[in-house]
């Protein structure tokens, strides 16, 4: 195979381009699995306070507009569509369309930032805070604000984690641009792409929880 | 690719260059710098507490001492024992011992040590804040008292444990995919194997430190309370999840180095290794076991009663693997050419100490005796004898064992006896006394206690002053090899290992051509 067209050197403790790529690949996975585990915690939390107090978190849930969660959902699928046709056209070595693909699914993490931040704002004004700080409608709860607790440390950490893909989608985009990436080597991409996957993937369980469960 | 055959020392010098190098064996130096100053750091810490307590009476205010008490914990926990073995030892030999040229991300791997600084400045800036007193559990609610200081330590824990993962990580990827041809997953020496199980509960456990943290925080800042019980939370739900992460911790720090002493047992026994495969595997299920033991520190926290029979036994299941490595060991030994070397005085006494810290572990996952034990100096006891007797005699004997392979020099053998001696000695005096102490109902963690308890306060206090003496003559032993010692041969002790094929110290490519395997890692006649 003639190797002329390529810029990427493997580095030296590799043998191969192939070497590298599942190295990196089985690294990144590695990743994920210690970020499944840390909102693993918060999901376990839920279900013991949500066993505990069930009223709560049904009372909570109702002041959720689902609608909403439901168009960041889709949000978040369509982008992880054109997440794949970012690797797709990436590894094609397709500059053009991979750059397109690329920027709409960062549009798409923002779209997902800027309905979050509607419901954040709302949340805000109606004093439906976490612990100490609620002040809503309390339907003769003592602990009412223990779901918006979890609410927020839930969808805060998870749209940290969105606004961390899109500086990374931001980083290959801009790579991409530079028509770095080919069949040869297109790592950065498939690592980043699995990132936004599971960062989609927390949603579609946070989705449910948080405002389908009332 | 053809080297040059430069020692990994040699060719580019100056601070910058180790502060940007990507070399694991550069980096795994700079780790033994730091992780040194932090036991130093953490090991004044502990002579405070034991000066406190020589007689009873208050030496220092009582708010001081709950200080010592929990920066020695955090310290020695989060930055000396946990990234000691796997960050040096394993940093510079796991790519040896397995024939690779690097670890599989030298970038990432450069990236934790960073992360771990960046963890002790801010642990260490805590102190300017007032400073930390809630013991290195952190356990809520006196955890939640809207402390900055509390806030900052449980962000450079979270960071610590980001160094921690990303060390796993990378030693797994390195494990799966850069051995050497020929060097299947069994040939590989114990030593990899332990670093391997160890990583794999780095990642899986520490993300759940991670969490419990990031969620300690923002209960410290924000007012959350899904620990505070004024607030609908639950704080035995905080113990709940610092154990899930802690008592798999306890054999991150452990793991290792029954590692180091499986290296040691047999090179110094000049004979194979006895059980090679139980060895490797009792890894892999102690690290498979310790994620179901977490409860058994909750005994007296409120638990069902089938909960904290569950975990009784599942923690005295620990015991099985353990003693299966112990057996084995002492198997390797019988009628082998043992010579008493530093390395194997050290590995006896972890042995002999280990075995004393495991023992009394059985006490304590039993549910009727730990009610009595509970939160006494017996559990302080147990808990050094596992971990400081454990851990810290292999890290000294893995370190004068791979000294003259990491800097090309060899030590002199009486120096280093001798602080073998102090160690051990002072180790027994220090804190076999704690077990009686404990029994006698001296509870732990308070600046003071009853004048019944003197005289076997007072002798442990002077052991600790022999350790640390001990530590400074290992220290003088360790510099004068660097200043002084003779060349060191490329396989001094007539290692079967891999790392003992290559130059000492090896060039910045390990080996010149890649090694190819064709047998197992003990083949002593």
């Amino acid at each position: 195979m003639s190797s002329n067209s390529q810029h990427h050197h493997f580095a030296h403790h590799f043998e191969s381009e192939e070497h590298e790529y599942a190295t990196s690949k089985e690294g990144v996975w590695l990743f994920l699995v210690s970020e499944i585990l840390m909102f693993g915690g918060l999901f376990v939390g839920y279900i013991i306070y949500q066993h505990m107090y069930p009223q709560v978190f049904h009372e909570g849930a109702m002041h959720l507009d689902w609608r909403l969660g439901a168009l960041n959902t889709i949000v978040l699928l369509f982008s992880s569509l054109t997440m794949v046709l970012g690797v797709h056209f990436s590894q094609l070595g397709d500059r053009k369309k991979a750059v397109t693909a690329l920027a709409i699914t960062i549009l798409c993490g923002a779209i997902f930032m800027c309905v979050k931040y509607i419901e954040y704002s709302h949340k805000i004004h109606e004093g439906l805070l976490p612990g100490a700080w609620y002040t809503g409608e309390t339907h003769g709860l003592s602990n009412m604000g223990l779901y918006f607790s979890f609410y927020f440390m839930m969808t805060g950490l998870h749209g940290t984690h969105v606004l961390g893909g899109m500086c990374l989608i931001l980083w290959v985009l801009l790579r991409a641009n530079k028509g770095e990436f080919n069949s040869h080597y297109y790592t950065p991409v498939e690592g980043v792409g699995l990132f936004w996957h599971l960062v989609d993937l927390i949603w579609i369980f946070l989705f449910p929880l948080l405002y389908l469960v009332g | 690719m053809a080297g040059s055959g430069k020692s990994y020392l040699e060719g580019e010098t100056g601070l910058w260059s180790w502060l940007t190098s990507l070399d694991h064996k550069r980096i795994g130096l700079l780790y033994f710098f730091s992780v040194a100053f932090f036991f130093l750091l953490g090991g004044i810490f502990a002579l405070l507490i034991r000066l406190e307590l020589f007689s009873p009476g208050a030496l220092f205010p009582a708010d001081m001492y709950n200080r010592f008490m929990t920066y020695h914990g955090a310290v020695m926990v989060f930055f000396v024992i946990i990234p000691g073995i796997p960050a040096i030892l394993g940093n510079f030999f796991l790519p040896l011992q397995i024939g690779a040229k690097d670890v599989a991300f030298p970038r990432l791997n450069l990236m934790s040590w960073y992360f771990l600084m960046t963890a002790a400045v801010m642990a260490l800036c805590t102190l300017l804040l007032g400073g930390v007193d809630t013991g290195w559990t952190f356990y809520t609610p006196y955890s939640i008292s809207f402390k900055p200081a509390t806030i900052l330590m449980a962000f450079a824990v979270f960071i610590a444990g980001f160094s921690s993962i990303l060390t796993g990580l990378n030693f797994i990827a390195t494990v799966h995919r850069l051995r050497a041809p020929g060097m299947t997953m069994n040939r590989m020496p114990l030593f990899v194997w332990a670093i391997y199980s160890t990583a794999i509960l780095q990642v899986l456990a520490t993300p759940v430190l991670g969490i419990t943290v990031l969620l300690l925080a923002m209960e410290n800042i924000f007012n959350i309370g899904i620990f505070d019980p004024a607030l609908g939370g639950d704080p035995v739900l905080f113990q709940h999840f610092f154990w899930f992460y802690s008592h798999p911790a306890v054999y991150i720090m452990v793991l290792p180095a029954m590692g180091v002493i499986s290296e040691l047992v047999t090179t110094y026994s000049r004979k194979t290794i006895f059980g090679y495969t139980a060895i490797a595997y009792s890894s892999l299920a102690i690290a498979a076991i310790s994620f179901l033991v977490w409860g058994h520190h909750m005994f007296t926290s409120g638990q069902s009663e089938v909960a904290a029979i569950t975990f009784s036994v599942l923690t005295m299941l620990v015991g099985v693997p353990t003693a299966i490595k112990l057996f084995n060991w002492l198997a390797t030994l019988y009628r082998g050419s043992i010579q008493m070397t530093t390395p194997m005085l050290y590995t006896l006494g972890f042995m002999f100490i280990f075995t004393i810290g495991g023992m009394t572990g059985i006490y304590l996952a039993t549910i009727a005796t730990d009610i009595h034990f509970h939160d006494t100096y017996f559990v302080v006891a147990h808990f050094h004898y596992v971990m400081v007797g454990g851990t810290l005699m292999a890290i000294m004997g893995g370190a004068f064992h791979w000294l003259p392979k990491m800097v090309g020099k060899m030590y002199n053998e009486s120096i280093a006896r001798m602080s073998f001696v102090f160690i051990f000695i002072g180790f027994n005096v220090t804190f076999f006394p704690q077990f009686v102490l404990g029994n006698m109902g001296m509870p732990r963690r308070y600046h003071d206690y009853l004048p019944a308890f003197e005289s076997l306060n007072k002798i442990s206090t002077i052991g600790s002053w022999m350790i640390g003496f001990g530590f400074l003559i290992a220290l003088y032993a360790i510099i004068q090899a660097i200043r002084s010692g003779s060349p060191a041969p490329m396989n001094p002790w007539g290692s079967k290992t891999l790392e003992w094929t290559t130059a000492s110290p090896p060039p910045h490519e390990n080996f010149l051509t890649t090694p190819t395997v064709t047998a197992g890692p003990y083949e002593f006649k």
